[in-house]
């Protein structure tokens, strides 16, 4: 680890002209992932500003510009995050994805903008004696052909294999959640959807943001009491384990009928994938197995697989099946 | 900014605050030291162990204003005016009663990890008594019913090499009912 400066900023707009004014600087929150990566050698910043103490944690329902939204602060911890009334009640898919990531002590120190910001845990990436795209420009992929059981099977690049490791990510995909973000520009709003973004021939760059963009807040536009949703999670321990594939879903019925279903997968790509194929596929008809399993097969036609991923394809499918016939019988009780 | 900052370019030192297990110290350390470094090796507060220092093994938990919290992940100058209690620090007259169900139920070996389990469990035991839901949960919205499986769940974040894990679970089993 080099010397490091360390900076307490008293508003987000002085973190933000911080930041954008020491390249070498870096934002600190929860600190979870970032102060592993300090002592991996994987970040070597010159200067860390503190943005935990901003007062980021309010969770709050506000009206928004297309309706009322729930508001998340970006410093709320995810534990606090789960464990709140509202979005117990209104969006299990968001406490259930929260509540599957890491462990107790951690989910009181991680916050929920750090959550969507932490970085792979691609076994390369984190050994500094290997090559790694991400972590090192123009070095190489190590996982292509190397270790790969938890590499991407959609939307993958020559340049890098890897999984974003959120569940939170994921389920807040689902929810078509919005993220606020104050820039050296002022504030604007993106969508989660938008915010990770597939590696191509840039996959050093996780997300759209820029080094001094600062989420601020996360925005989940309040849902249907219909509507209901949860999130499963398949890892190879019960517990405090990444995922191998996740599926995070809502589902809306009209009698039979699918009115409106969401469907977003973890473990699968560089980013939380939104399988829209599948969503378009099951809208207006029943949540049967057999229509699910062909609608997950639509949106995994573009997959590609290895002998160390060749079983996410039929993970996926099972997974779908299972939480979307769940959430059928949910709506039927 | 916070503190005083002294830096040679090599190093750079800031003063904090922390408050351990009620006594209050002040002092200067380089930015890079963690939580748990202050405290065992500036504070001679060796109560919380250092196991994997990557945040998976749970042996450095202590209370951190309150609640569970990793001292290995946790950056000492971020921390400055905060409140640790470690397990040393639990009891105030004698043994905690989860202390005590752990002599009871025997769960240890070499104990190592105990002090974190400790901390962790009382940490846990407190965010049931909020009502805070787990990853095994059935009903979101109920009451909490902290079965076997709930324990396992919310302790998944300490690790015991010696696999006293039946100890362990009976031990929070006694405590949480008090």
């Amino acid at each position: 680890m080099r010397a490091l400066d360390y900076r307490r900023p008293e508003s987000a707009q002085e973190a933000v002209e911080l930041v954008s004014s020491h390249p070498g600087a870096r934002y600190l929150a929860g600190g979870s992932n970032l102060v592993d990566h300090l002592k991996l050698g994987v970040a070597a910043p010159d200067v860390l500003v503190d943005v935990s103490r901003l007062p980021l944690d309010d969770v709050e329902e506000v009206e928004g510009e297309d309706g009322a939204v729930l508001r998340i602060g970006a410093n709320v911890r995810n534990s606090d995050l789960a464990a709140h009334p509202v979005v117990r009640s209104r969006f299990p898919v968001v406490a259930r994805a929260t509540l599957a990531g890491a462990s107790g002590q951690i989910r009181n120190q991680a916050t929920t903008a750090g959550n969507l910001l932490q970085r792979t845990r691609c076994v390369y990436f984190q050994d500094v004696t290997t090559a790694c795209n991400k972590r090192k420009p123009g070095t190489g992929c190590s996982a292509l052909g190397g270790y790969a059981r938890y590499n991407a099977i959609l939307g993958a690049s020559a340049h890098c294999v890897t999984t974003h490791p959120s569940d939170l990510a994921v389920g807040l995909a689902a929810v078509d959640a919005t993220v606020v973000v104050l820039g050296v520009e002022g504030e604007r709003r993106i969508r989660l959807e938008d915010l990770h973004r597939l590696p191509g021939d840039r996959p050093e760059a996780d997300t759209t943001l820029a080094a001094s963009d600062l989420i601020t807040a996360v925005e989940l536009p309040m849902v249907d009491t219909d509507t209901r949703s949860t999130y499963a999670k398949v890892r190879d321990r019960a517990s405090f384990a990444f995922a191998l594939v996740s599926v995070a879903a809502t589902l809306r019925m009209e009698g039979d009928r699918v009115g409106e279903v969401r469907i977003a997968w973890g473990g699968v790509a560089h980013k939380p994938w939104r399988a829209r194929r599948a969503e378009a596929a099951l809208t207006g008809g029943g949540i049967e197995e057999d229509a699910v399993r062909a609608a997950v097969d639509e949106e995994l036609a573009t997959a590609t697989t290895d002998d160390g991923t060749a079983y996410k394809v039929a993970m996926v499918r099972n997974t779908t099946t299972m939480t979307l016939l769940r959430l059928a019988g949910e709506v039927r009780r | 900014m916070p503190g005083v900052v002294r830096g040679t370019g090599l190093t750079m030192d800031i003063e904090i605050d922390l408050v351990v297990d009620g006594t209050t110290h002040s002092l200067s350390v380089d930015t890079r030291t963690t939580l748990l470094d202050a405290l065992r090796e500036r504070l001679q507060v060796i109560s919380p162990k250092k196991g994997c220092d990557h945040g998976q093994c749970g042996t450095c938990t202590v209370l951190l204003d309150g609640r569970r919290h990793l001292t290995c992940l946790a950056l000492a100058v971020a921390h400055d005016g905060a409140e640790v209690v470690t397990a040393a620090g639990l009891g105030s007259d004698g043994l905690h009663p989860v202390q005590r169900s752990f002599l009871t139920h025997d769960g240890y070996q070499c104990g190592y990890c105990t002090p974190g389990q400790v901390c962790s469990a009382v940490g846990m035991l407190d965010e049931v008594a909020q009502g805070h839901p787990s990853h095994v949960t059935e009903d979101l919205t109920a009451e909490v019913d902290l079965d076997d499986a709930e324990i396992r769940e919310r302790m998944s974040g300490n690790l015991c090499r010696c696999g006293a894990y039946p100890g362990i679970l009976a031990a929070v089993r006694e405590a949480a009912r008090g």
